[in-house]
């Protein structure tokens, strides 16, 4: 009985550590479904926002601002793996771990030391984990987190309908005939790599002040948890949600179930050592999936000459 | 329409893989000039065109097209004079994106993509018309990915991307190599109408020495990455496999001994 209480008391708080973990698997889809991509600088962009959120707010900037900072210091982070990959020619996950493992040294003189507090006591936070319960609708955590959520999905929604965005989607899709069509790819890859590191900053910013304090170590592993989130979310909602604003939020509700079912891992009593483990077995298996489909139960076409 | 001067390329130079690909390759095509290119394996017709599309930049020489040069052009900024369509069928087309996505893309080519829809109600008429020329009935399908559809209809619809905005040049790199024989006699009739009635400048490269006599104001047989023979007009029309095969012999001093290009008399 005490297991069901304490899971349902954790409900909420993973709920909103989901979205906000759904915020950054959205950011990381824009790079590894759109762009085709697997960016690792994610791991790193993540405590960047959180580094330079934290870090503007103590020195007494308004937290809007800050959490703006944060973006455009996540979309520098972008654009240098995008300069790494395109014009000097290095492989992108290669391009990706360079910036991630610089990143460590940046966020540790951002912060000045590993860890820095931010309290709720002391600053007017947008979201915390003391907003949970008892605070006015508006105020509370889970309430922010979906309104960014959704906010966030417009507009990439608009953004990946206009000119501009349909370019960025065939760069992704295919690179020779991006060119062909007089499309600049390595423009595009960098800015689309600025994009998702922004937005993964954003996460980093919420995330910060949600647990209260940002931590050199926060982003470890995040391309892991954005993998579950998108891979969850395909497969939780892949066959209902066909529209892009739809994939999307399958993406963002695949982070909360993430955290669902990690809260519920952890009040079953599992070692939370071994959370991390766990996580990225899950994660390779489901990546596994596709390709044991096609390679162990491919049923053969029928008509054969109609993909003649 | 379009200049090439002197151009040579040679790849991985000073290594054992060393290969003169383009050997003071020189052609002028006149406006409406639609030019079939054959020749052996390596002989430089791919190179060639690749070398027009900018894939890579020539060792020397120039490349003028519509009397702009374009040497020094990066490949996606050319693409505005440039229609091109693969010999895979699944270069032409982005998979995952629909087939109106496709071709709101190619009409955009050589222009500035802005924050603008990415495709408006009156293009998709203009679209569904388009398709209708094709006649395979992909009017109807016009918000399916590309990526379900067979190699011929990409072929097709790539076509179509490649002349919505009608190109100074149209590149088609044995585009019907990949297809069945079938599929590639109606993509190829296609091709001659496109060009037909948009009166478009086109080089196209072909296995088949039957096509290229069949397609075309003008042949030209290249060898070891430079033009050994260029006829057009009647003299063209008049053609036959068995003379062209002697033109090489004679041309080359070599035997014209390719298997696919004898296979396919």
């Amino acid at each position: 009985m005490s297991i069901i209480t304490s899971i349902f008391n954790a409900l909420p708080g993973a709920v909103a550590q989901g979205l906000i973990w759904g915020i950054m698997a959205i950011g990381l889809y824009i790079t590894y479904k759109v762009l085709n991509i697997s960016d690792l600088t994610v791991d790193g962009s993540m405590c960047t926002g959180a580094a330079v959120c934290v870090m503007l707010t103590i020195a007494g900037m308004p937290l809007p601002l800050a959490m703006v900072c944060a973006v455009i210091a996540g979309m520098l982070t972008g654009f240098v793996t995008g300069i790494f990959h395109t014009f000097m020619g290095i492989p992108a996950i290669l391009a990706g771990i360079l910036t991630q493992l610089s990143l460590y040294s940046v966020n540790l003189k951002i912060m000045g030391k590993a860890n820095q507090a931010l309290s709720v006591r002391n600053y007017d936070l947008l979201v915390s984990l003391q907003y949970i319960r008892n605070v006015p609708i508006w105020k509370n955590a889970i309430f922010v987190v979906s309104l960014f959520v959704i906010i966030l999905i417009a507009i990439l929604y608009w953004f990946f309908g206009t000119e501009y965005g349909c370019s960025l989607r065939a760069t992704g899709s295919n690179l020779n005939m991006s060119r062909a069509q007089g499309i600049n790819t390595s423009f595009n890859t960098v800015v689309g790599l600025m994009l998702s590191n922004g937005i993964v900053a954003l996460s980093g910013a919420l995330l910060a002040q949600y647990q209260g304090f940002a931590d050199v170590q926060m982003g470890r592993g995040a391309i892991v948890i954005g993998l579950a989130a998108i891979i969850i979310g395909n497969a939780v909602f892949g066959k209902i949600f066909k529209n892009f604003a739809f994939k999307l939020l399958a993406v963002g509700l695949g982070g909360v179930i993430y955290y669902i079912v990690y809260q519920i891992v952890i009040c079953l009593g599992i070692d939370p050592d071994l959370l991390k483990l766990l996580s990225a077995m899950v994660v390779a298996i489901f990546l596994a999936i596709p390709y044991w489909k096609k390679t162990y139960f491919a049923k053969p076409k029928k008509g054969g000459t109609k993909n003649a | 329409m379009l200049e090439i001067k002197n151009i040579f390329k040679t790849f991985n130079p000073g290594t054992i893989n060393q290969k003169v690909a383009l050997n003071d390759l020189n052609l002028t095509l006149n406006d409406g000039d639609f030019v079939t290119v054959i020749g052996g394996n390596g002989a430089g017709k791919s190179t060639m065109l690749n070398a027009i599309s900018g894939v890579w930049r020539p060792d020397s020489g120039n490349i003028i097209i519509g009397g702009v040069d374009v040497t020094h052009m990066p490949e996606h900024k050319r693409a505005r004079f440039l229609g091109r369509v693969f010999q895979d069928p699944m270069l032409g087309t982005a998979a995952n994106m629909s087939i109106q996505e496709n071709m709101a893309l190619a009409l955009r080519r050589g222009n500035r993509r802005g924050l603008k829809w990415g495709i408006s109600e009156k293009e998709k008429v203009q679209f569904r018309a388009a398709l209708q020329t094709l006649e395979l009935g992909l009017e109807n399908r016009m918000t399916s990915k590309v990526g379900l559809l067979s190699g011929g209809q990409r072929q097709a619809v790539t076509l179509l991307m490649a002349t919505l905005k009608k190109p100074k040049l149209l590149l088609l790199d044995e585009h019907t190599a990949a297809l069945d024989p079938k599929t590639a006699a109606k993509v190829l009739e296609l091709s001659e109408k496109i060009v037909r009635e948009n009166h478009l400048t086109a080089l196209m490269v072909t296995h088949n020495m039957k096509d290229a006599i069949r397609y075309g104001n003008r042949l030209i047989m290249m060898h070891e990455g430079h033009v050994i023979f260029d006829v057009s007009g009647e003299e063209k029309k008049n053609l036959t496999v068995e003379e062209l095969v002697e033109k090489f012999s004679t041309a080359s001093g070599q035997e014209f001994a390719n298997d696919r290009a004898l296979l396919s008399k």
